[in-house]
């Protein structure tokens, strides 16, 4: 593997000067070799002299070998961050990439590891690391299919919500595959992810982004009113929490005004309200059209506890998880069809409070 | 570089809904012509909002999986992916005649080229033709054969209909089917019960086609969509016509 990296290096040095992760190299009628962290610095040097001292620092030409193949700069930057490849020295990195270099993104780890001398991506899901059995995949294009659908067969119409399927793994990639990958199980949270670090990232709030609404999203507008922003924070507690989506919520009410509810700690940023808010926004703009009016309830107090939580079972998407005899669980089916049965009038009315008053 | 992006609608809740439009990105891909092509949805991800950026080439081709001129391809794709400059006269359009516009997006440094909707080229005609092909088993399908197409349509914009319309008549004038379709053929009692075909009805055989947009051969409209508006295709376009051809290998 070396000879051919040392080939290209001195050939790459007489068309200008190569610095990469601390190896400097350059060329004016010969050649000069600089690792500063190894205090090696040579100057005046024969081709042969020049080739046979980057030999000797193998690594360092490698790895300049590597970073210096034609790549766009985000996958670049993707990819040198999956080896912390900013904060480490070439020949601890080196030894760490010889066992394995993880990350986490979303819910992915990928690992990258060093074979033969080249870098070799893998990835799975966080909770299979370790698994031994997995469904094994070369083609970037196959993660398309195989994220349509959550562990349950659910359509996951929102590729960053955590629910994200097992059992699969991409164990061979490239760093060009590696990317690919990626993109097409969380698209686009590269690209963002880059400009976030490049301080770039066009953030767009939630006032600008339903103000550009139309058609049957342009109701929408009519939601805000005046100073108050609380529904848009009631909006991202529902929606973008980090239970409902792995993106980091990065908009706000507007320039000047923060919303309230946590962000989340993803790894990568969310730049705006995706359509799924926007779609769930237009359906809280009609809804909350409504005015509040006083109802009459009588529940005991095991009753009320048990509508609330029955509510957050399904909030929390602990419903499904609820066991048939656990009579014990307020939320448990034959526990919610008993109080059916005891509160609800023939018209579904609970208490047989009806939900328009008659006057 | 040069890249393809097909922009489709998509859907919340039904996860069938990009399949054609992936499936007809993939037959491009596999071509080699464009250095990338990408898929991006009003309503799936990446969203048009976002799919620019995700390109390494200058030069972008955007081509609207979508049936007609009108609200999506003249306000919401523009809009969502940044063309400011864009204006519907650009196109020169009578509603069915829409090329392309060359515009720069304001978020990424790229050259986009956005064509007219897929549904409306010349050869969307071929297709449907194809779709009843396809359907038959036929190749050469047309004599004693009635061909009609069926579209949504709105009040709110002309041109919704027009598409249809449009195909219609350059199949009428092709000559290739006979005119003579009985207007109700009672294909089933209770819609909600559902219908097989092919079937015969009072000694007519009725075949459904189903949506025209998951013909294979509507890569094909993608790819010439594309070259019209100046993107190198080289022979995909014909090796495209030939490989989905019904019973093609």
């Amino acid at each position: 593997m070396t000879a051919p990296a040392v080939a290209r290096l001195s050939s790459a040095v007489r068309e200008e000067p190569v610095a990469c992760d601390g190896l400097h190299a350059e060329y004016d009628d010969n050649y000069q070799f600089s690792i500063p962290d190894a205090d090696i610095e040579e100057s005046g040097l024969s081709e042969d002299e020049f080739e046979t001292l980057a030999a000797d620092h193998e690594p360092y030409v490698t790895n300049w070998a590597y970073w210096n193949e034609d790549r766009a700069d985000a996958d670049d930057a993707f990819l040198r961050w999956l080896e912390a490849a900013d904060e480490t020295t070439v020949p601890e990195r080196y030894e760490s990439l010889r066992a394995g270099m993880s990350r986490s993104w979303g819910e992915l780890r990928i690992e990258v590891r060093l074979d033969d001398g080249a870098r070799r991506y893998e990835i799975r899901h966080s909770d299979d690391v370790g698994e031994d059995g997995l469904e094994p995949h070369d083609e970037p294009l196959d993660a398309r299919s195989l994220v349509t659908y959550d562990d349950d067969g659910r359509y996951r119409p929102l590729k960053t919500a955590p629910s994200l399927p097992h059992g699969w793994v991409f164990a061979d990639q490239t760093g060009r595959e590696c990317v690919e990958t990626v993109e097409y199980i969380y698209p686009a949270t590269v690209a963002n992810w880059y400009l976030e670090r490049q301080g770039e990232l066009d953030i767009d709030h939630w006032e600008p982004t339903i103000g550009r609404q139309s058609g049957i999203y342009g109701v929408v507008q009519t939601w805000n009113r005046g100073d108050s922003h609380e529904h848009v924070n009631w909006v991202a507690e529902a929606c973008c929490d980090d239970s409902q989506c792995v993106k980091r919520r990065e908009w706000q009410y507007d320039e000047e005004t923060d919303l309230d509810v946590p962000g989340g700690d993803g790894e990568f940023p969310c730049r705006e309200p995706c359509s799924l808010v926007i779609a769930a926004a237009r359906k809280w703009t009609r809804l909350e059209g409504e005015q509040e009016q006083a109802y009459e309830f009588t529940l005991t107090p095991s009753e009320k506890e048990q509508v609330e939580e029955i509510i957050d079972a399904v909030a929390d998407g602990r419903a499904d998880e609820i066991r048939e005899a656990d009579t014990s669980d307020p939320a448990n089916r034959y526990r919610a069809r008993y109080l059916r049965a005891k509160r609800f009038d023939e018209d579904g009315n609970l208490s047989g409070t009806a939900t328009e008053s008659s006057e | 570089m040069q890249a393809l992006v097909v922009v489709a609608h998509g859907s919340h809740l039904n996860p069938d809904s990009s399949t054609p439009t992936y499936r007809h990105a993939d037959t491009v891909r596999e071509t080699g012509v464009f250095d990338e092509v990408a898929t991006a949805f009003w309503k799936e991800e990446p969203s048009f909002r976002e799919v620019l950026r995700t390109l390494n080439s200058e030069e972008v081709y955007v081509v609207p999986l979508f049936i007609s001129e009108g609200y999506f391809t003249e306000q919401v794709i523009p809009r969502e992916l940044r063309l400011a400059e864009f204006d519907v006269d650009q196109w020169d359009s009578d509603g069915t005649s829409a090329s392309s516009t060359t515009l720069r997006a304001t978020d990424v440094d790229k050259t986009v080229h956005y064509c007219g909707p897929a549904g409306t080229h010349d050869a969307m005609t071929d297709v449907i033709v194809r779709r009843a092909e396809s359907v038959t088993g036929d190749d050469e399908v047309g004599e004693g054969f009635g061909l009609a197409v069926v579209g949504h349509g709105t009040e709110r914009n002309e041109n919704s209909a027009k598409a249809i319309r449009y195909h219609a008549d350059r199949i009428r004038e092709s000559g290739r089917f006979d005119e003579d379709i009985p207007e109700d053929m009672g294909l089933t009692d209770d819609y909600r019960t559902g219908w097989d075909t092919p079937t015969e009805v009072d000694g007519v055989n009725i075949w459904y086609a189903g949506a025209v947009g998951t013909e294979p051969l509507m890569a094909d409209v993608l790819l010439e969509r594309a070259r019209d508006a100046g993107a190198a295709v080289g022979t995909a376009v014909e090796e495209v016509r030939e490989q989905t051809r019904a019973g093609a290998d």
